[in-house]
């Protein structure tokens, strides 16, 4: 593989990690605009166990994880008493905070940035998406996901039902956070220098853009996302200036169109008839 | 001096006005949180930038962009509005965030990524009161910000059209029995929420002398936070919010530099959300957004 595909395939690697990350408490109706925080405060902490402590990578990624989740945690609590558009914009807020903080802070390099000497080769970040993806899929076949769903289509009802909703709802933002975490973590030793102004709210919008535009009603739609957001820019790069013009362009036609995103289980199931039908014509001709 | 860094701040919070007004007006009434409003923030400097270095007369420049911004919020309501209703709540954001991106790119592609100066139409004018500076493009923006506001507030509390505006924001389906048209209301709202943004990224342009591609998401996301610090849907509220947010702003950077700003802002707002979630003149939610 050229260096230039090794390339766009780890941006998209590291993108399915914001997506997930986005995704699980979106299925509970919780938006996250704040992402990019969550990846930073993983990111600066794993990159600084690694770098001034000497801990091994396997150690210091589930570290920065846990810090993630554990801020997400302290957030999610107090804001989830209210309903969703206040936690959107609190994590909004969150976000540009940590990102203010982190180039602020003297013994991360501040606004210099911060060199992270350990490499992760790309292996270990197809390996870590691959771990995530398995992990959100597996989750998607728990009563866990199930649950999820019910609270969004109505959260009345699911406490109604005995669900224990906010606890849930809490759950969601924060598995979100430690994936959102870990996927920083890698991005800090992938490429060895992170800087404040990498974790902006261009990166939690768009991440945002790309799993609604994949669709949430089914595990594959932040994947399909994903991948449509990464390489579309890339398929567009003949256009040169114009190229993001054209894709912002597709964001609103998409969501105009299909607002209920790219993949719906509906979708999928006609898909698959399609393919059965296929394959019992060809059956049947041979 | 401290009186001086309050000027300063209230000055510069009359630009978050207009943008919290209207991000407020769009939740309230609309429950939509419209991010395409930095974008029509950029359009209202960035189109009366380029009609002035046209050689076109201010007003006339002013005017193209309220029209223009007029087009891209009835464009707006028509893709990211209309269409998406019924979808997940989060569609119509971020396809208005779609817009946000679109209108940034094309900017981007016209004049380039670099900060533009914009031309001085009041000169180097200032007033001084009691050894206190006030910039004439400033006291001007606060001027007009208030005269719009207060005549929003009379639009909304004395005319048909406002009652019309708030029996949708009570209730949609209630309004619609009511005898509201709400297919011609609607595109109304948008038009208005237009005009406050774009006025806003207009003053920003006279005050600063400055108008960038980039120009709107700074100052659009204050204005979010000085909705939410006034409390979503209340428009005094977001007046209240929009001062504050600036005042907020000034004073961190005279304290204790300009990289602390964000932190500051967003740390306020994030603790308020915290512990008072409705804002300060908010009501509790009643109905649940998003």
């Amino acid at each position: 593989m050229s260096g230039y595909q090794t390339g766009v395939l780890i941006i998209l690697c590291f993108n399915i990690m914001a997506a997930y990350a986005v995704y699980l408490p979106l299925v509970a109706g919780q938006l996250n605009l704040g992402i990019a925080g969550f990846m930073a405060i993983g990111a600066y902490t794993a990159a600084y166990l690694t770098t001034e402590t000497g801990w091994p990578l396997a150690a210091a990624l589930p570290m920065g994880g846990a810090a993630a989740g554990a801020i997400a945690l302290v957030v999610a609590i107090p804001i989830l008493r209210t309903h969703g558009i206040y936690l959107a914009l609190a994590t909004f807020a969150l976000g540009q905070v940590i990102s203010a903080v982190f180039l602020n802070l003297e013994v991360v390099g501040a606004a210099a940035g911060y060199q992270v000497p350990l490499y992760a080769p790309p292996i270990a970040v197809y390996a870590m998406t691959a771990a995530v993806v398995l992990f959100v899929v597996a989750l998607s076949q728990t009563r866990f996901t199930l649950y999820l769903t019910a609270i969004k289509n109505d959260r009345l009802v699911a406490d109604l039902l005995g669900l224990r909703v906010r606890a849930l709802q809490v759950a969601a933002f924060t598995i979100g956070a430690v994936i959102a975490g870990i996927g920083g973590g890698l991005y800090a030793h992938h490429f060895s220098f992170i800087e404040a102004q990498h974790f902006s709210v261009s990166l939690s919008i768009y991440t945002v853009l790309y799993v609604l535009l994949g669709g949430t009603q089914t595990v594959w739609g932040p994947l399909v996302g994903a991948i449509f957001f990464s390489l579309a820019p890339e398929l567009l790069r003949a256009g040169e200036s114009w190229r993001y013009v054209l894709f912002a362009a597709l964001i609103v036609a998409f969501m105009a169109v299909r607002p209920q995103g790219l993949v719906t289980p509906t979708g999928i199931r006609a898909l698959f008839r399609a393919v059965g039908r296929r394959a019992a014509t060809s059956r049947v001709r041979s | 001096m401290i009186a001086q860094q309050l000027i300063n701040g209230v000055m510069l919070g009359s630009i978050y006005v207009l943008v919290g007004v209207s991000f407020t007006l769009a939740i309230g009434i609309l429950n939509f949180l419209n991010f395409s409003i930095p974008g029509l923030f950029m359009v209202g400097g960035m189109v009366t930038w380029v009609m002035l270095t046209g050689g076109w007369h201010w007003a006339f420049a002013i005017g193209a962009a309220l029209a223009a911004a007029a087009l891209v919020s009835l464009a707006v309501e028509q893709l990211s509005y209309r269409r998406t209703r019924g979808a997940d709540p989060e569609v119509p954001l971020v396809s208005s965030l779609g817009f946000l991106v679109l209108l940034e790119n094309l900017a981007l592609l016209g004049v380039g990524s670099d900060q533009q100066a914009f031309p001085s139409l009041l000169g180097d004018f200032n007033f001084r009161i009691g050894g206190l500076v006030i910039g004439a493009a400033q006291a001007i923006s606060l001027v007009v910000t208030f005269l719009l506001v207060i005549g929003l507030s009379i639009v909304l509390g004395r005319t048909n059209l406002g009652r019309q505006i708030r029996a949708i924001a009570e209730s949609r389906s209630t309004a619609v029995l009511l005898g509201v048209d709400v297919g011609r209301l609607v595109p109304k709202i948008f038009v208005l929420t237009a005009m406050f943004t774009a006025l806003g990224g207009v003053m920003f342009a006279l005050s600063y002398l400055q108008v960038s591609p980039f120009m709107g998401e700074g100052v659009g996301f204050k204005g979010v936070a000085a909705m939410i610090i006034g409390g979503m849907g209340s428009v005094w509220g977001a007046v209240i919010g929009g001062l504050i947010i600036g005042v907020i702003e000034v004073g961190s950077i005279w304290a204790f530099g300009a990289d602390t700003v964000n932190i500051a802002v967003y740390g306020s707002l994030l603790a308020l959300l915290i512990l008072r979630p409705h804002g300060l003149f908010g009501r509790p939610a009643i109905r649940e957004k998003l």
